[in-house]
């Protein structure tokens, strides 16, 4: 089992809300191996944008041979990618990173804005009690997608749907209980639910972001603070891009 | 068909090696591309000690480039001779080492450290900040640079090959003066300085503030010094500077490189090297070129 590098084609894409897409891939070399958490490294056509664009995998179906993948268009390369179409080709390295590690225990699942996807696929992996938690700006999507998978609590900063705040207030509205915490979203709210998480004695995996340029674990672009010294770097960094992106949040500091 | 080039006595199946820092010791991409078919594998550049190197974010693109400032995070010495060179020697292919340090001293040991070990050339990242000269590279003074080189070369078992910033105003300056100092050999370009302001945010794309730019945006600039320097002394140059594809190898060899390193193009298709290769291979095919070494500096 290896990363592959290769042409995907494209299955469909969707308009899921105003800056929102959903691309779905046929590549059953990268489908086969993959798991929740990991992702994906899409290129550009444009020789003007040499770096992969790191997307997590939102679903994968292993008998389709296909992934899904849900990105919000923030520039170069999601603009052009949003205009992808059935039969069209991309390049594509994957699976990439190391994915979570699915536990036994009540859970509640944290995505807030772009990091929702990811949950869906591991809310699909984990046969256990789930309660998803999502935090919105203020479209909603993935919704009918992730509703069947668990019991759902929704965060919006303008407060249309759901509490309005952010993803702890809900957490703490709705009194929601758990064992374990799995969470994707935006830097200050993973600093947040860590702390969340220590103070109420959870254990939590986390999926944090940088920017890359390997994909692989090769340039040391990726790093995060970790506690300890790490075994690969000898010093105290860890490689968001192949130690993670999920690390169990005792792990790291950021 | 030859494509066996030779640097200070070494011997290359091929002129196609990795550029320093953008392919780890080898081991990640190892998935991707046979390390067996590479002229030669280039490591990350390591010092006497563990280096943190800088905060995040450490890249950022740039049009047709990038610029980084990872701030050389190495695990150190120990680390490189336990671990990447053991895993190299598995492979039929040389092994270039690259060193950085803050002062004569740092180099000193690790290039000392580095003779009783089975490696083939060391090449002497001279872009880091010289502590005791006060923050200036030694890549930037000429007689800081001979004065590295001197003190390298006596204590190295390895052949020398000391790699060139070109933030410079003279490239043949330096280049002149890494010869004096008794290099074995040459290598360039590193990196340009740059910067980049996120204007959204109002801050710099780079927690360092300034970077280096590599890739296919610098190429012109890296075939001009590597054509400058290859005039103005008698040393074997490894050339780099945003190789993407066959073309801007042969490109680069025929402005008087006798091998080349692909860096950056890595990122954007970890099978670079090898399409390289091959290229290179149907190149000389389809002109009749019998040795690529005929081609080495063939413009003047
Ligand atoms: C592990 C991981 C998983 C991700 N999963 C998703 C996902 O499922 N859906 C989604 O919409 N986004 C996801 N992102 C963020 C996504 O990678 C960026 O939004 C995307 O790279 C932006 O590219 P661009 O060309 O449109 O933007 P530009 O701003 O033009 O990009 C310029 C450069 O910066 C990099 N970059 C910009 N923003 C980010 C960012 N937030 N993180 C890392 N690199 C960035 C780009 O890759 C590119 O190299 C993920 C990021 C990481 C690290
Ligand atoms: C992420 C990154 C890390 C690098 N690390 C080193 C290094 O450790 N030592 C060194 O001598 N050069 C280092 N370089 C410079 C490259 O070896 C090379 O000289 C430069 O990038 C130009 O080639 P390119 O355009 O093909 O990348 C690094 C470059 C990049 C992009
Ligand atoms: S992106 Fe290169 S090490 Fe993570």
């Amino acid at each position: 089992m290896s990363a592959v590098k290769l042409t995907a084609k494209v299955r469909s894409q969707k308009k899921l809300a105003s800056d929102i897409y959903s691309l779905i891939l046929y590549v059953p070399e990268i489908a086969d191996q993959a798991k929740a958490g990991q992702f994906v490294s899409l290129y550009s056509k444009d020789g003007a944008n040499l770096l992969p664009r790191p997307i997590s995998l939102c679903e994968i179906d292993h008998e389709e041979g296909t992934i899904r993948l849900v990105y919000r268009v923030v520039g170069k390369g999601t603009e052009e990618f949003s205009h992808l179409e059935e039969g069209d080709c991309v390049e594509v390295m994957g699976p990439l990173g190391n994915g979570f590690t699915l536990k036994d225990k009540r859970a509640i699942l944290i995505g807030g804005g772009i990091g929702i996807p990811p949950m869906l696929e591991l809310a699909k992996e984990l046969n256990c009690e789930k309660n998803i938690v999502l935090g919105f700006r203020d479209e909603t999507f993935l919704l009918e997608d992730l509703e069947p998978r668990g019991e759902i609590y929704i965060a919006s900063e303008d407060g249309k749907t759901g509490v309005q705040g952010n993803v702890l207030d809900a957490i703490r509205e709705y009194e929601i209980k758990g064992d374990i915490i799995y969470a994707c979203g935006p830097t200050p709210m993973l600093r947040a639910i860590k702390e969340y998480a220590f103070a109420n004695h959870m254990e939590a995996q986390l999926s944090l972001e940088e920017k890359m340029a390997c994909g692989i674990g090769a340039c040391l672009a990726c790093v995060c603070k970790s506690t300890e010294v790490d075994d690969h770097s000898h010093v105290k960094n860890k490689r968001i891009c192949k130690d993670g992106p999920v690390f169990d949040a005792g792990e790291v500091e950021f | 068909m030859n494509l066996s080039v030779n640097i200070a006595g070494v011997e290359f199946k091929n002129p196609v090696t990795v550029a320093s820092g953008t392919f780890g010791s080898g081991a990640e991409y190892h998935e991707f591309v046979d390390l067996n078919k590479l002229g030669a594998v280039t490591t990350k550049g390591v010092a006497n000690v563990p280096w943190p190197g800088n905060p995040t974010p450490r890249i950022a693109e740039t049009y047709g480039g990038m610029m980084n400032a990872v701030g050389l995070q190495n695990p150190g010495i120990d680390v490189l001779c336990g671990r990447d060179i053991p895993f190299l020697k598995q492979f039929d292919t040389k092994i270039i080492v690259n060193v950085c340090g803050k002062s004569e001293q740092d180099y000193v040991e690790v290039v000392e450290r580095l003779g009783d070990e089975d490696v083939d050339l060391l090449e002497i990242n001279v872009s880091c900040p010289n502590v005791k000269e006060g923050g200036i590279a030694f890549g930037q003074d000429p007689k800081a640079l001979e004065q590295i080189t001197k003190a390298v070369k006596a204590k190295a078992k390895q052949p020398i090959v000391m790699k060139l910033s070109p933030n410079v105003t003279d490239i043949t300056v330096m280049a002149k003066a890494a010869e004096a100092g008794g290099a074995d050999a040459l290598s360039l370009i590193n990196t340009l300085t740059g910067m980049k302001i996120d204007i959204n945010r109002r801050q710099f794309a780079l927690a360092n503030k300034t970077g280096g730019l590599s890739g296919p945006a610098i190429k012109p600039v890296a075939v001009r010094m590597v054509y400058q320097v290859a005039n103005a002394v008698k040393l074997p140059i490894i050339g780099m500077g945003g190789i993407c594809n066959y073309e801007d190898a042969i490109e680069f060899m025929m402005a008087g490189a006798t091998m080349v390193s692909i860096g950056t193009a890595n990122f954007h298709d970890p099978y670079t090297t090898i399409k390289v290769i091959d290229g290179m291979k149907k190149f000389m095919e389809e002109k009749g070129i019998e040795d690529i070494n005929e081609i080495i500096g063939c413009v003047k």
